[in-house]
């Protein structure tokens, strides 16, 4: 079972990819098939299972678009 | 069970953000929600807008707020403090707004050793404005009024906020950080914080300058903007704490 997982706020991205770029897993990727309201392309998580909940993503992203859970008692 | 290790702050209102994709003032205004959220004073917290990019801040920070007209922060957050001494009060500003325009009122705040906390935001140019040269563009670099980039001739070299501050008796707490990478981030935010502690301890002026970023400006993705902080503009604005008068004390 993944020791973390992450939810995003879809409407407020703005496709600036920061997050892709600090996850340690390299799990977030660009989905050029799925567009908000505002016209950003979104991003995806790939494995899943590989998030240790580490939350760089949700740090590094200047719109509060990220959520982040973790598994009660793991450590990252 | 699974715990919410990360969430957006109830320091920042639901609105979007207007800044630019990628665009760190949004880090850095998560950082300041998050402190004011932590020190459970969100509701005797008055923050003063500026002029540029961030001039819309009083939409966001999910506290009072007042905007002050371009380079007048200081002067109107002395008045907003003076007159409210329970109150947290702190400016949100820019370099253009800071350095240029609003040095002489930011200086004299600090020489009084007003009990307050300035947020500033240095992303080496005019970003709101459409990218003109700031006080605190790096040497060489261009902007729409320096094409063949800065010269130390014709435009001096860049302003050194902290470094300048630290001189002044009065101001308490003087640091620089970034925010161009998590550890970075993390550290940003305890300075950030330690400077609203102060506050509330009544120890007067503190300033956080905080390097930021403008890709669309710069010509840059944001990903590459925080690469051009890391490998530019701290060469020039080195981190570190540049004053703290209570230190060991
Ligand atoms: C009295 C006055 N002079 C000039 C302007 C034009 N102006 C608007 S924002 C700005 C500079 C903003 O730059 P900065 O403070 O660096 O903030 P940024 O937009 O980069 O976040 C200027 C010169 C103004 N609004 N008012
Ligand atoms: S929480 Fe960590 S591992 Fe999970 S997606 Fe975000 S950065 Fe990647
Ligand atoms: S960092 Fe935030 S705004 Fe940028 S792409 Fe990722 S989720 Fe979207
Ligand atoms: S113009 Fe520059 S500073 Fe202003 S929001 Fe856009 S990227 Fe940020």
């Amino acid at each position: 079972m993944a020791k973390g997982r992450i939810e995003f706020d879809y409407g407020k991205c703005k496709c600036c990819l920061l997050c892709t770029k600090f996850c340690p897993t390299n799990i977030l990727v660009l989905d050029t098939t799925k567009i908000n309201e505002k016209g950003y392309n979104l991003i995806r998580v790939t494995e899943a299972e590989k998030c240790i909940g580490c939350a760089f993503c949700a740090m590094m992203c200047p719109d509060s678009v990220i959520t982040v859970y973790r598994l009660e008692g793991s450590k990252v | 069970m699974e715990k919410i290790v990360y969430q957006k702050s109830k320091g920042l209102t639901d609105a979007t953000l207007s800044y630019c994709p990628g665009c760190t003032h949004g880090i850095i205004h998560k950082l300041v929600a998050e402190c004011l959220e932590e020190l459970g004073v969100l509701e005797k917290t008055i923050g003063v807008a500026s002029v540029g990019c961030s001039v819309l801040s009083y939409n966001f920070f999910n506290c009072d707020m007042q905007q002050a007209a371009h380079g007048r922060a200081c002067a109107v957050a002395t008045g907003i403090k003076r007159t409210r001494p329970d109150s947290v009060v702190f400016t949100y500003q820019g370099d253009g707004d800071l350095a240029s325009i609003g040095i002489a009122e930011t200086i004299h705040a600090a020489n009084r050793g007003e009990n307050f906390t300035v947020i500033f935001v240095n992303n080496a140019i005019y970003g709101m404005t459409g990218g003109q040269m700031a006080p605190t563009t790096l040497i060489g670099q261009k902007t729409t009024t320096s094409p063949f980039g800065r010269s130390v001739v014709d435009h001096g070299e860049p302003i050194r906020i902290s470094e300048m501050f630290a001189t002044i008796p009065r101001a308490s707490f003087i640091a620089r950080v970034s925010v161009h990478n998590v550890q970075n981030v993390r550290n940003a935010k305890k300075m950030i914080k330690k400077a609203f502690q102060y506050q509330l301890e009544n120890k007067g002026f503190s300033l956080i300058e905080v390097l930021s970023t403008c890709p669309v400006n710069w010509g840059m993705t944001p990903y590459d903007a925080l690469q051009w902080v890391e490998k530019e503009m701290i060469n020039y604005y080195p981190l570190g704490v540049y004053k703290d008068n209570y230190e060991n004390k």
